[in-house]
């Protein structure tokens, strides 16, 4: 194996290895910080407190979105928490438990060195979102409150109801808003990024189409922050915002940055089930419904009754059968498949019979017998049993029932919900370094758009403390090192040819897409990659499956190119141009992500694949040949070089995941 | 590929860009199912004009789950629709019957301008939250979160005045289209918090100031914000604001 | 621009002036009420045109009313400029609304303007004849022992120097005097039916704008809390909107039938 890449963990003890790091790195005199500019692509958590964290230490920043204002990336969507090692709980967490619960939670398949500096850093992300006045549930004391969240056995789970990762974007939003009304931060919204311009091997602006009027504009920066969140839209139908899409880090792909393990994808197993051909997305209800849920089938296959009509001897309770230790709790990608594997075999419910059942009788009795109790009732009937279980129920999940009954139309209070997994996170992003700097030097990932922490699985509560943690407390060190070398060169003016270049090449894609004048919508090419990539590429691959969806992902590629239809023109607001770019680059994304399942011959967290089990029927994972990070590098249309980053576990002993 | 049997006229606004006058065109949508979102109805009726060569109709969306706040339709009247407390993405054409006839019109406001179609520009709400809507903290300054107990009564009501969307529909179920129902939202958050106190005068003055520059109107209580607020923001919050400003005016050394 | 002028044209400012105005005015209506109730004694207008040239010749209160006279105007005007710039804050209105707010607040520039109509009409037929026409006089003499009164109209020609002439017979032991009849005025105005009729679309004016207006300026005070707001609102319902227009328009609909 080759080792071109140079992931620059600091040496010494992982415990010190980040205090050391930030003692010793680089630092950038703040006179000198006025004059370096760097651009930040993306205002979800990580691009939002990565700029105005920048802007606060004296960089000339500018940040740019594709929606109408920073405050709309999907991070906002993030329902569940945050975690963090604060032991507020007295219940014995610590950030090495952190680390250790992460590394596991991601099959062995992430950096320890970064994942413990994430560890580290999380205590101080409550503090600044505390300090920004972010309003986290509170207990009685007035100090703040946790929950658990799956995968761990601590309550160190921070939220805000069912709305954290909103409390804590507009917390990081503000914080951006702040330097932009100082003048520090110039915010470019309803932008796109459509390519880095590299100088010298380096990455020193961006080109970016004003999406209002259509324009292209070159801006400079001595360093290119991308922080333009998942992939997951490749398969069309996910939990991803509509716009969200792989576009800047494909074009950084493209000038030269490693695309680290595409195919690790999470399938989150508690989504409202697809209910037709119409649907453009699909909704994710929180982890936490499976506290207090049972999920379950029915025991004969293709059974149509209604769920509360089948009688409790005929129901298959799966999860609580085939892990009896975990039950309805083991991690996402178990419940995942489990969940698949009901359905193909012919026991899903529902009219598509692609969905399972989660069903809060038992919970609602539960807690009504208790209430009951509280109340010394002690001849209570059903209904008020029930009522009052309903009451409690509510209280702790009322938005997502109300939500799913919004969607369904049917009252999950009074019938068992039908659920399905679907596409919600990529563990796989662009590769960076321990500085989060790509390999191509001065252009940086941050967030879920890189690779870096979850391994091959993520844990619940997990991601937004990622991208706060690189935004906030990493790259304003890590910045330097790269920064302090780059004090002498004064800003390049956009009409070096580079600029114009790029721009060119923009310019006559966007011409090429608008002349082909075929007879096919964007969106349908988008609908049948996903189809490819879901069906192929999904919960379960195949070498055989794999090397069919490449065959159709390339025929569909040049279909794409000979017979899309966008109507409107480049210059002017012309949402269909841009989808039409942002799905031909999802094309070339799935083909790398089949690429990469293809190369991986194990099952390992969000990567199954269908030769690789045991006989039990859970994840296989092969140590000895694929413990890597699978780095690929872009070597022209349907080529690329695979750069394996050994991964070196010095603190964490392996071992099999075991839930049962 | 028609899934369900609702036949349905729609009156949409079009409108080409920001310097030529829209008007409502008339289209017949066939076909709609009614476990339909109301956006995908509109991405039905979108390629069905794309397979006609007739330019699709704009319209802001993005997280469709109703919580980033970028879907922006008044329909039939209502912003975000006949339902309360959802935004457009959660409305369903369960709500609406066969044979309906539905209008459909941007958010009407000077601060608002039309971009194209149904889209608008809402930069005006980052402007007034740059303006003050914020606590003046750099990363790396904070105590720990713990260090500074908050009552949960006062947690709990900054959490319901911080759980607005910015989207926008409160300004446009206001006959003056007024911003105070999201400014107040802001104000109210941070005038509740421990942490907020320290600019709290300046934050409630300098947030006005941006709102009335922007060219909203001024609030004359109607309620139809807090009617139509898909999260259910309070017009205590507006009584709030405007303590919060009048005692910082009277209140204030400068 | 000092700091008081900037608040109070700021947005909040500009309704707090409303706010401001608007309670006094409230307030105004309280008393003025009050004071009118003696139209419904059957002394003839006694009491009425003695407490009519009290108003009038007090001077604390005459401060007042002056003080009335310019809030009015000033709550109207001010109303009517705010309500411009509020409708262009929406240059295209909308082809379909659906109210989700009351009527009253909705209307409250048209409301308001009618009551100003109201208001001129109203004082033209009173304030203006009572201070500036020659309005028949009426001598009233009051038996002290008896509290007895006898009423005599005064010839058409008759015309004194002050409001109010002032007479004490101290061997008869009656105290008498002579003042202006606006109590006749009155009687005689209400006879039109078309008056009657206008007096009380005002007073559902008045009841719709200050159904309104009366819990609205508190919440532009910044006074809104679940305990006290729904008391604010009860007294806004049954008192400003309810029974003081009642009263009002009692009033012609007593003389039109009398």
């Amino acid at each position: 194996m080759s080792n071109k890449l140079d992931a620059k963990i600091p040496e010494g003890p992982i415990a010190d290895k980040w205090t050391k790091y930030r003692s010793t790195v680089p630092l950038v005199n703040p006179a000198n910080k006025r004059s370096l500019e760097i651009i930040v692509v993306g205002t979800g958590l990580a691009g939002a407190s990565a700029a105005a964290t920048l802007a606060e230490m004296g960089y000339k920043v500018k940040a740019f979105c594709f929606q109408d204002s920073p405050r709309r990336a999907h991070s906002i969507a993030a329902q569940g928490g945050i975690n963090a090692a604060k032991n507020y709980q007295n219940d014995g967490d610590s950030v090495y438990r952190l680390f250790y619960d992460t590394i596991k939670g991601g099959d062995y398949r992430s950096r320890e060195g970064n994942v413990h500096r994430l560890a580290e850093v999380s205590g101080s992300i409550i503090d600044q979102c505390v300090a920004q006045g972010v309003p986290f549930a509170r207990e009685y004391g007035g100090l703040l409150s946790n929950r658990s969240f799956g995968g761990t056995q601590v309550q160190r789970t921070f939220y805000a109801a069912g709305q954290t990762g909103q409390q804590l974007l507009l917390g990081a939003y503000s914080g951006l808003e702040r330097q932009v009304g100082i003048g520090n931060v110039t915010m470019y919204t309803r932008h796109e990024m459509l390519d880095v311009v590299t100088i010298d091997g380096k990455a020193r602006g961006i080109i970016a189409k004003n999406l209002v009027t259509g324009e292209l504009e070159r801006h400079f920066g001595h360093s290119v922050l991308l922080c333009t969140g998942g992939y997951g839209n490749v398969f069309y139908l996910s939990t991803n915002a509509m716009g969200s899409n792989v576009t800047a880090a494909w074009k950084a792909h493209k000038k030269g940055a490693n695309f680290a393990n595409p195919c690790y994808t999470q399938i989150h197993p508690t989504c409202i089930p697809v209910s037709g051909d119409h649907q453009s997305k699909l909704t994710l209800m929180s982890e936490s419904l499976r506290n207090d849920g049972r999920i379950w089938v029915p025991k004969k296959q293709n059974d149509t009754r209604l769920g509360n009509d089948i009688p409790e001897e005929e129901r298959d309770y799966y999860l609580e059968r085939r892990y009896p230790a975990f039950g309805n709790l083991v991690p996402r990608d178990i419940a995942s498949r489990a969940a698949k594997e009901r359905c193909d075999a012919g026991y899903g419910v529902g009219a598509s019979k692609m969905a399972v059942y989660l069903d809060y009788a038992y919970a609602i009795e539960r807690y009504g017998k208790i209430e009951a109790n509280k109340k010394n009732m002690h001849n209570a009937s059903k209904e008020e049993i029930s009522e009052m279980g309903k009451a409690v129920v509510k209280e702790k999940y009322g938005n997502l029932f109300d939500m799913y009954k919004q969607i369904t139309g049917e009252d999950p209070y009074e019938l068992p919900m039908r659920i399905y997994p679907a596409v919600h996170y990529t563990m796989g992003g662009l590769w960076v370094d321990y500085n989060l700097m790509t390999n191509v030097p001065g252009l940086y990932a941050l967030g879920e758009a890189n690779f870096s922490d979850h391994g091959a699985n993520r844990l619940g509560a997990s991601a937004l403390m990622q991208g706060l943690a690189d935004g906030y407390f990493v790259i304003p060190y890590t910045i330097g090192s790269y920064l302090s070398s780059e004090i002498r060169t004064k800003a390049i003016s956009t009409d070096h040819p580079a600029f114009v270049e790029a721009e060119k090449a923009v310019q006559d894609r966007i011409s090429k897409l608008l002349n082909i004048k075929g007879k096919q919508s964007p969106e349908s090419f988008h609908k049948r990659l996903g189809k490819i990539m879901w069906d192929k590429c999904g919960m379960a691959r195949s070498e055989k499956g794999l090397k069919e969806a490449i065959a159709e992902i390339q025929a569909l590629k040049n279909e794409f190119w000979s017979d899309v239809r966008i109507l409107g023109d480049a210059d002017e607001f012309n949402p269909e141009l841009d989808k039409a770019g942002r799905v031909a680059d999802f094309i070339e994304l799935g083909e790398l992500m089949c690429v990469d399942a293809l190369n991986r011959n194990e099952s390992c967290g969000g990567h199954f694949r269908e030769e690789f089990q045991t006989e039990e029927g859970e994840a296989l994972r092969d140590d000895e040949n694929y413990m890597y990070v699978a780095a690929w590098e872009y070597e022209g249309e349907s080529k690329w070089n695979l750069n394996p980053e050994p991964l070196i576990y010095e603190n964490i002993k392996i071992a099999q995941r075991s839930y049962k | 590929m028609s899934e369900g049997n609702m036949n349905l006229t729609l009156k949409v606004w079009r409108q080409k860009n920001k310097k030529v006058n829209g008007k409502l065109e008339t289209y017949q949508v066939a076909g709609i199912s009614e476990d339909m979102s109301f956006l995908e109805m509109f991405d039905v009726l979108n390629e069905r004009l794309v397979s006609e060569g007739t330019e699709p109709i704009a319209f802001d969306h993005d997280c469709r789950e109703g919580i980033c706040g970028m879907c922006s339709m008044y329909i039939n009247g209502q912003p975000h629709g006949p339902l309360q407390g959802v935004t457009t993405c959660q409305l369903h054409m369960r709500s609406f019957k066969d044979g309906d006839t539905i209008v459909v019109e941007p958010w009407r406001a000077v601060a608002f301008p039309v971009i194209k179609d149904l889209v608008v520009d809402r930069s005006s709400f980052d402007r007034i939250i740059a303006s003050g809507g914020f606590i003046s903290v750099n990363t790396g300054n904070a105590q720990d979160g713990n260090s500074l107990p908050i009552p949960k009564d006062d947690a709990d009501k900054a959490f319901m005045a911080a759980a607005c969307i910015g989207c926008g529909a409160c300004v446009s179920a206001c006959k003056n289209a007024s911003a105070m129902l999201f400014v107040s939202a802001k104000v109210s958050q941070l005038a509740l918090l421990p942490q907020g106190q320290p600019e709290r005068q300046d934050r409630a003055m300098k947030m006005v100031a941006q709102m009335d520059a922007e060219g909203f109107g001024t609030c004359t209580n109607t309620g139809a914000c807090a009617a139509e607020c898909p999260k259910e923001i309070s017009l205590e919050n507006i009584a709030r604001l405007n303590r919060e400003y009048l005692g910082a005016s009277l209140g204030s050394t400068n | 621009m000092s700091w008081l002028t900037k608040t109070l044209t700021s947005s909040i400012g500009k309704k707090v002036l409303m706010s401001l105005t608007g309670l006094f005015l409230c307030t105004f209506l309280l008393v003025h009420l009050i004071g009118n109730l003696q139209l419904f004694k059957p002394d003839g207008g006694y009491a009425f045109n003695k407490y009519a040239v009290f108003m009038t010749t007090f001077t604390p209160i005459k401060v007042i009313s002056y003080a009335n006279y310019f809030l009015i105007l000033f709550h109207a005007f001010w109303g009517l400029y705010l309500e411009y710039q509020n409708r262009k804050a929406r240059p295209i209105s909308y082809a379909v609304v659906r109210n989700q707010s009351s009527f009253s607040s909705r209307n409250m520039a048209i409301l308001g303007t009618i009551l100003l109509v109201y208001i001129v009409v109203h004082m033209g037929d009173f304030w203006y004849k009572f201070h500036n026409e020659p309005l028949p006089y009426v001598q009233y003499t009051e038996n002290v022992t008896t509290g007895q009164v006898v009423t005599k109209t005064m010839d058409s020609g008759y015309s004194q120097e002050v409001k109010m002439a002032e007479m004490t017979d101290a061997v008869a032991g009656t105290h008498s005097i002579i003042v202006k009849d606006l109590y006749k005025e009155v009687a005689t105005a209400f006879q039109n039916p078309l008056l009657v009729i206008f007096y009380i679309l005002g007073m559902f004016a008045v009841a719709y704008h200050l159904y309104h207006g009366f819990q609205s300026s508190f919440q532009t005070l910044g006074w809104n809390h679940p305990k006290y707001t729904p008391f604010v609102k009860f007294i806004g319902t049954w008192v400003f909107a309810i029974a003081i227009p009642l009263g009002f328009a009692a009033m012609p609909i007593f003389f039109f039938f009398k």
